[in-house]
């Protein structure tokens, strides 16, 4: 399987790429009426593949800790670090971790980014902030991707102090969604 | 490796610059005879050993482990018997994974981490481990690495959509539109196959009862079983002529393998298991395939490592050979394409006594199909049964021959000769 954009550049630009200016697509002779009147022959294929995914061990671990409104880590005494999200050997060291330990839910905004518009290529009515967050009691540079809240777009910098917005207990299912998402911590 | 400097300095070594005489080299028949021998020796050391194997998994399902999890355990345990640390002496990692099967793009991506492989010399192939065998043989032969690591493994238990999955192998201009699954492409196979060689139904369900029982002294063997040519014959058809019994189940399992250059081989196991020849082929697509009776793939395959091993007769060079099996009949048809037998040998080589011995492990049919990771499979079944040469099954057992194919609609598969001598 390839990587999965390539030869996607191609089409009816208007409206499959949402491109402002559909009159100078780039590379191609055809013309969207050619396309749209079925003068080139296609054959659509469409399929649908589901997967369940076992969990395994240390993920199985940071899925339930969530559901109880936790994050945990697993700590590595080869290179004395604390990973996160666990998982059961080190990378590094090439061998099994050691102990769970439990991490806070508050961590930095390592980077992040601004989208304001939907995959369709729609507008948003609100920007979705998305940010790599580094987690307070991993190891510099850990943590995981996640979404940032009751913030402003002018307001989000790297560096910034966040914690974790949790959902009700009662909704928690087990999942990274278990967080609603970050918000800033500190008086901005 | 074998270069001019490498001579030079051989020379030098081995006798001094009293050997110059002005700008003639003193020649003795003494020093040509050593000079013979060395490079002779020399270039036995060219070979390439399996010396390490681990595997974990083995199941029907593993919920227990994650599939990282699955290759940690598989990498630890093949790491372990060579002593080897894979995050310095490693010198090249190949996985072999099929994104589809996985669930995830660019799955190479998610390699490195659970096989100590984190920054360092790692590629995937969308192929049998097997083929992944003969990368990392040539990653030693040709001295970018002189210890490499095959990694492949199956989490099939995680697809629910497996019909899906081998549909979309399916030619997709004129094949899709009239079969959604790729299963009816082996059962048309299978009657070709069939009618060409004067092959019985009878002749099929032994293979099923050889490996099933087989399966039963294989402790890894998920689907053993005591089942009679009689019993085998029952079983209801999925596309006739298919019959359940003769498909391969699905299975999740790891296996890691640990390949060594001559020099480092010798001083990391006391069983060292050479690869003697290797050879893969693709012979052409997938609507052909349906109705050629013939396993091309496995026949150009055999000859590229036949050729490279030195092996005149198949029929009478190994003392066993792991062959796929995924769908019974196959057995069958590749046993006659790498020449191990006879066609109609369904009656001869299906026995265990048989001057080569099909699938002692119990193939895939005992052990289940696990996808990508079957050409590995095969090999560490080969490679255990070599290293237990004075146990009661495998007494005696110097050389192995190991085949895999790619599976419905491929016609793609690879073959590995092994010996311990
Ligand atoms: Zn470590």
């Amino acid at each position: 399987m390839g990587r999965s954009h390539a030869g996607r550049n191609r089409g009816d630009y208007g409206e499959v790429m949402g491109m402002e200016n559909p009159s100078e697509p780039q590379g191609t002779a055809l013309t969207p009426d050619e396309w749209r009147g079925k003068e080139i022959f296609f054959r659509n294929f469409h399929t649908k593949f589901t997967y369940s995914w076992d969990t395994g061990v240390a993920i199985g671990h940071f899925l339930e800790a969530l559901k109880a409104g936790k994050i945990v880590g697993r700590s590595c005494s080869g290179c004395n670090r604390v990973l996160v999200p666990p998982r059961m050997f080190c990378e590094l060291c090439f061998r099994p971790t050691d102990d769970w330990i439990d991490v806070l839910d508050t961590g930095v905004v390592n980077t992040f980014s601004i989208s304001y518009v939907n995959n369709d290529a729609s507008r948003r009515e609100q920007p979705l902030f998305v940010a790599v967050i580094n987690i307070d009691g991993a190891s510099p540079g850990m943590g995981f991707l996640h979404l940032l809240g009751e913030v402003d777009a002018e307001q989000i910098h790297v560096g910034m102090k966040v914690r974790a917005k949790w959902k009700p207990a009662h909704e928690r299912t087990g999942a990274i969604t278990d967080i609603s998402y970050f918000k800033p911590s500190e008086e901005l | 490796m074998i270069n001019k400097a490498g001579i030079e300095q051989y020379l030098y070594a081995s006798f001094g610059p009293e050997l110059k005489f002005g700008r003639w080299l003193i020649v003795s028949k003494a020093f040509t005879d050593k000079l013979v021998g060395d490079i002779g020796a020399l270039l036995l050391d060219d070979q390439v050993a399996i010396v390490g194997i681990g595997y974990s998994g083995f199941s029907p399902a593993t919920p227990s482990q994650s599939y990282k999890e699955l290759i940690f355990d598989a990498a630890s345990r093949a790491y372990a018997e060579c002593s080897v640390n894979p995050r310095k002496d490693v010198g090249s990692f190949v996985c072999c994974e099929e994104d589809l099967w996985e669930g995830t793009s660019i799955t190479d991506e998610y390699a490195p981490d659970q096989l100590g492989a984190a920054q360092r010399t790692l590629c995937t192939l969308s192929q049998d481990g097997l083929n992944g065998v003969a990368t990392a043989y040539m990653h030693i032969k040709s001295g970018v690495a002189s210890i490499a690591v095959v990694e492949s493994h199956s989490k099939l238990s995680n697809v629910l959509s497996q019909s899906q999955v081998r549909e979309f192998a399916l030619e997709p201009y004129y094949e899709r539109p009239i079969l959604s699954d790729g299963i009816p492409v082996a059962a048309m196979q299978m009657r070709r196959f069939m009618h060409d060689y004067k092959v019985a139904e009878e002749d099929i369900a032994q293979v099923v009862s050889k490996n099933k029982k087989n399966g039963l002294f294989n402790q890894r063997s998920s689907y053993a079983a005591d089942v009679s040519v009689e019993q085998a014959m029952r079983s209801p058809f999925v596309w006739n002529p298919l019959r359940r019994i003769q498909v391969a189940p699905p299975a999740d399992g790891c296996v890691v393998a640990v390949l060594a250059s001559a020099e480092k081989a010798r001083s990391m196991t006391e069983q060292p298991v050479w690869i003697k020849g290797i050879g893969w082929n693709s012979a052409s697509t997938s609507a052909e395939s349906a109705v050629s009776s013939e396993a091309l793939y496995a026949k150009e395959a055999a000859k590229m490592a036949y050729k490279i091993a030195g092996v005149d007769s198949p029929g009478s060079y190994f003392d066993f050979a792991e062959v796929d099996d995924t769908y019974a009949f196959k057995e069958l048809q590749h046993a006659e394409a790498l020449g191990i037998a006879d066609m109609g040998v369904s009656k001869g080589n299906t026995q265990a006594d048989a001057p080569v011995p099909i699938n002692m492990s119990g193939g895939s049919l005992s052990l289940g199909d696990l996808v990508e990771a079957m050409g590995l499979v095969r090999l560490l079944e080969a490679v255990q049964r070599l290293r237990n040469a004075e146990r009661k099954r495998s007494k005696g057992l110097k050389r192995a021959l190991v085949q895999s194919w790619r599976g419905i609609p491929s016609s793609s598969g690879a073959v590995a000769v092994l010996g311990v001598e």
